[in-house]
């Protein structure tokens, strides 16, 4: 079908969130407002009004009732999704770069950027049932990894936290104690920055994106290496089909590094993959800039994609699409 | 070689073990000077040279012996002189001109020490004013500081040279031999150079050798493609052999930039530019014609930039590069540059000019050899203002003759190009319309080896298309034009033969409105690629000329680089690191099938290797093609085994890969299970995998609807 376009953001995407029922998708973008959007027709539902900064991350509770978003104006805030109100504030000395609820919402995990003298690190926040019983302090503060972090998910029954950035090495936490349980190795693991990363919608293994052009599949208990995808491009958003066995690449040329001559130049599509052969099955063009943001409904039969030129593309597949062999 | 791999395993095995990491920036390491801390250069004959100068330090001192010797009253007439005739030639350091006195008698000593800047102006001080003549009784003798060193160290006695045992070569041909008859090629990308079979059948590349850090700058095949040529800073290398690459032979020149074989691979010649110590002096140049087998230099070259950028557009460092044409074809035998009013034919023999003398033409700015014979074609542009004609001349060497002239009328431009048999020569010639504000384009044929030379006129249906490629069939009588305007020019092709006439020129047909602008015919001609380079972002048309039709179109996005493999089998088309991205190489079938599909970050180079002519006499080959039927059965079933082995292995390779992942999907719904009720307590109880959403609950729901009371018995 034709790819629905949805103008309303100013600047650049930074990140796509479906809730659970798969009807609403929430946008956060260089610009400071997150945005909320009907997941079937894309028309615009309302905005988040608070931030001071680009927004880099969301999720939304279970219940679809509790949006939370991190933003490079060093806050992470709690907002009544229906509402648009907010609810709460945490206050950081650096920006926060990724943000998720843990099974149950009763948890959240937080990364911060290195900024001045401090160093990038991961939050564990209580979440209360309650907004007016919300405080501040964090249950536990892992430091360690050098760089950013760019993305802390959690792992199996909230055990264990995730994570990855820019040393590349993706590493498992203990989320009580805080101890390094794992590492990914260097041989296999990844070259460059890893700039995404994504569950599966059981959580057993996650996909991990990366500048070195590529994207890996990984047991989340073992963190054994299952799969490598190589594409032409560094990756910038990856998501995987909770419905057929796909995953989608997402990236481009650095926005710098873009020739003015042809868009194709740039390889801004978002590229599937068949997730166990790991063979390219095709692409999805559309896009001015390098791809910044994947995410697929929930139900499997639509997907959408943020990008540096401003839009949000939301794509219905085709009949086609579910009958791909290759 | 394979010792060094073997050590740089195990160290990178002891590394691991210790935990070490081995990523290290090789660059940012700098031994103190002086110090190789034990270790050995794989270099180290080469670098000899270089740490001569820099070592002893005196490497741009030169010595100036036979001066008069003086008294004390005219030190200083004398030393004036000699500060005049020096400083002229370079900068002398300050307090660099040292002439000794003899302590008894206060006069000199009939020689002095001059220290420059550079190695560079000493040596050009050595070579200027040697044998310069003060007067008659004061010839200077200069020699270089270092040489005196090696000068003493020549043993009185003579020694018999060491007789070394005869060992045969490797074969290193033998590449030639492969049994699937496959080519190689060489490709360069990042600090690696790779040598790799191109094994079509089975859709890959095989490694042959691959080396890091293999060549500073580029790398070349000869053309025969027996060796492979490495550049360096301090000269360049040949690598051959028969299984591996070992090295050859090695030809110091330190700095050099181009290298260039002769046809026949016997001499390789070395060119390197260096910067003058004044400003205002022309580069120096420095060419070193080497014999390929022995590393000999047979003839070396010197002088500045000037001498050797007359005519040609002016490659690399404004010198066209080759600046030596070969001429004669394979046997090697001469040689030619073009110099001011002059062509300067040199023998292999001798090395030194036929005759002794340039040949000499007046503003002549372009020739060229005949691939296949000794001729030479000058073009001389137009003089005094249209009076005198432009003139393209065929010579034969060496007895310099005039074979054939043709005087062309007001040309502004020309170009040369020779059929590769030699059999034919186009030059394409610019002219002006009759009011000199535009120009347009015709051809001048000459038909080489019939009687007298005829040649033809050949203009384009629309004179006034500008031309954007030209070329030749190989050992064909064909050619293909790109003509017209941009964006969406026209090709023609034209036959030397024409049905009912042989010796006319005739159009065979026009394809309208191509994308493209650079032409590649197949080795064995018949069949071209139409492509479209640059501009036209890699478009790409297969053409069977034979027939006129396109065999198939693509395209390789943003591709800079179309080379056919030397069989004419396959065409290799490569973006190379121009760009940042893409960067990698296709290789396709002669009709257009995309084969196979490389991606590699910063890619420099593609070149396939070249095979040497076959050694089949023509009969023979006669008889292959006409039995071809025969001998193409038995490689038709060795393709039919090779694609369904692979279609095998791909069926085998899936299947795996499928039961891993099932194995993988059975593991994970265990876990799943086992942590399902945990995880509905951190939910609050709510239950959180999917299928139950959808379980079906029974739930009983009573609802009185009516209420009414009948009385049934009654009493």
């Amino acid at each position: 079908m034709r790819p629905i376009l949805m103008k309303g953001h100013e600047r650049p995407l930074t990140f796509l969130k479906y809730n659970r029922d798969g009807d609403l998708l929430f946008s956060c973008a260089k610009d400071h407002t997150p945005t909320v959007w009907f997941a079937d027709n894309g028309e615009r539902l309302g905005t988040y009004r608070g931030h001071n900064g680009a927004v880099w991350t969301c999720d939304v509770s279970r219940d679809s009732m509790r949006l939370i978003t991190g933003s490079a104006d060093q806050t992470v805030k709690l907002w009544n999704v229906q509402k648009g109100t907010q609810l709460y504030t945490f206050n950081f000395g650096s920006p926060a770069r990724s943000v998720e609820f843990a099974i149950g919402d009763k948890l959240a995990v937080i990364t911060t950027d290195p900024f001045m003298e401090l160093t990038s690190a991961i939050h564990v926040k209580r979440i209360a049932g309650d907004s007016t019983e919300q405080t501040e302090e964090s249950v536990l503060v892992i430091k360690g990894p050098q760089g950013r972090i760019n993305r802390a998910v959690w792992g199996p029954l909230n055990r264990t936290i995730i994570s990855a950035g820019e040393d590349a090495v993706i590493r498992i936490w203990d989320s009580e104690t805080g101890k390094l349980l794992k590492e990914s190795d260097k041989e296999s693991g990844h070259k460059k920055t890893i700039t995404s990363l994504t569950k599966a919608a059981d959580g057993s293994h996650f996909l991990s994106g990366s500048l070195d052009k590529s994207a890996k599949l990984w047991d989340t208990r073992t963190l054994t290496l299952i799969k490598t995808y190589s594409t032409e491009r560094p990756v910038n958003a990856v998501a995987m089909s909770p419905l057929l066995d796909h995953v989608v690449l997402g990236g481009g040329q650095d926005a710098s590094a873009v020739t003015t001559t042809d868009h194709r130049a740039g390889k801004f599509e978002a590229k599937f993959y068949d997730k166990i052969l790991q063979e390219e099955i095709g692409g999805v063009k559309g896009h001015f800039g390098p791809i910044n943001a994947l995410a697929f409904n929930p139900d499997g039969k639509s997907f959408s994609s943020g990008g540096e030129d401003g839009y949000v593309r939301l794509h219905h597949f085709d009949p086609d699409y579910f009958n791909i062999k290759i | 070689m394979a010792a060094e791999v073997m050590l740089m395993n195990e160290i990178e095995a002891k590394a691991a073990s210790m935990g070490i990491d081995l990523n290290i920036d090789f660059n940012s390491i700098q031994l103190p000077r002086g110090e190789d801390c034990g270790i050995v250069s794989d270099d180290e004959d080469v670098y000899h040279d270089d740490h001569l100068e820099f070592d002893s330090g005196f490497g741009n001192v030169i010595v100036v012996d036979n001066l008069p010797v003086v008294p004390r009253e005219k030190f200083e007439k004398l030393e004036g002189v000699i500060r005049k005739i020096y400083s002229q030639i370079g900068v002398i350091k300050e307090d660099g001109l040292w002439m000794p006195v003899d302590p008894e008698t206060k006069k000199t000593l009939g020689y002095c020490f001059i220290e420059y800047n550079t190695p560079q102006e000493a040596e050009l001080a050595k070579e200027k004013t040697n044998g310069y003549k003060l007067d008659r009784a004061h010839i200077f003798a200069v020699n270089m500081f270092d040489d005196f060193d090696k000068y003493m160290r020549v043993p009185d006695e003579w020694a018999p040279p060491e007789i070394k045992p005869y060992t045969p070569g490797e074969n290193l041909q033998k590449w030639l031999t492969d049994e699937k008859a496959r080519d190689q090629f060489v490709i360069r990308a990042g600090t690696d150079t790779e040598v790799l079979w191109n094994d079509a059948r089975q859709s890959k590349t095989e490694l042959v050798y691959k080396r890091t850090y293999w060549t500073e700058s580029f790398v070349q095949w000869s053309p025969l493609g027996t060796y492979l040529a490495t550049v360096h800073r301090q000269g360049a290398a040949v690598w051959g052999g028969a299984n591996t690459f070992n090295r050859l032979m090695r030809y110091a020149h330190p700095q050099v930039k181009l290298i260039d074989f002769s046809p026949g691979e016997k001499f390789l010649v070395t060119y390197s530019s260096h910067e003058p110590s004044n400003p205002r002096d022309a580069n120096r140049v420095v060419i070193n014609i080497f014999d390929v087998r022995t590393g000999k230099v047979m003839r070396d070259f010197k002088g500045s930039a000037d001498e050797f950028t007359i005519g040609g557009a002016g490659g690399v460092a404004g010198v066209s590069w080759p600046v030596f044409r070969w001429g004669g074809g394979k046997e090697d035998k001469y040689f030619a540059k073009l110099g001011k009013n002059m062509v300067s034919v040199y023998e292999t023999e001798t090395f030194s000019l036929i005759d002794k003398k340039s040949l000499k033409v007046e503003n002549v700015v372009d020739f060229s050899w005949s691939p296949t014979d000794l001729i030479l074609a000058l073009f001389v542009p137009e003089l005094g203002g249209g009076n005198q004609p432009a003139r393209v001349s065929l010579v034969q060497i060496p007895s310099k003759v005039e074979l054939r002239q043709k005087n062309l009328f007001s040309v502004s431009d020309c170009k040369m190009y020779w059929q590769s048999n030699g059999e034919y020569l186009a030059v394409k010639a610019d002219r002006y319309t009759k009011t000199k504000k535009s120009t347009y384009t015709g051809f001048e044929l000459f038909r080489i080896k019939e009687r007298d030379i005829p040649i033809e006129v050949l203009e384009l249906d629309n004179k006034n298309d500008k031309i954007i490629a030209f070329a030749w069939e190989p050992k064909g009588h064909r050619f293909a034009v790109i003509h017209g305007d941009n964006p969406r020019p026209d090709i023609s092709f034209y036959s030397m033969k024409s049905s009912h006439n042989l010796g006319r020129v005739s159009k065979l047909t026009t394809l309208k409105g191509k994308q493209a602008n650079a032409l590649f015919w197949s080795p064995g001609g018949r069949f071209i690629v139409l492509a479209g380079l640059k501009g036209f972002n890699g478009q790409l048309e297969f053409f069977n000329v034979d027939e006129l039709e396109t065999m198939a179109t693509a395209e390789h996005f943003m591709a800079t680089d179309i080379e056919w493999d030397p069989t004419g089998r396959y065409v290799a088309t490569a973006v190379t690191s121009v760009h940042e991205m893409e960067n990698g190489f296709n290789i396709w079938s002669f009709h257009g099938k995309l084969l196979y599909r490389i991606l590699k970050d910063h890619f420099f180079q593609f070149l396939w290797r070249p095979r040497p002519p076959p050694f089949l006499s023509a009969e023979k080959e006669e008889e292959i093609l006409k039995y071809l039927k025969k001998y193409s059965k038995k490689y038709d079933a060795e393709d039919q085994d090779v694609s369904m082995l692979l279609s095998e292995q791909d069926r085998e390779k899936r299947r795996m890969l499928k039961e891993e992942w099932e194995k993988w999907i059975s593991e994970w719904r265990r876990a799943s299970e086992e942590e399902k009720l945990e995880r509905q307590k951190l939910r609050n109880g709510e239950a959180s995998d999917e299928e139950e959403e959808y379980e079906a609950k029974e739930v009983e729901v009573e609802e009185i609807l009516d209420f009414s009371e009948e009385v049934l018995f009654e009493e």
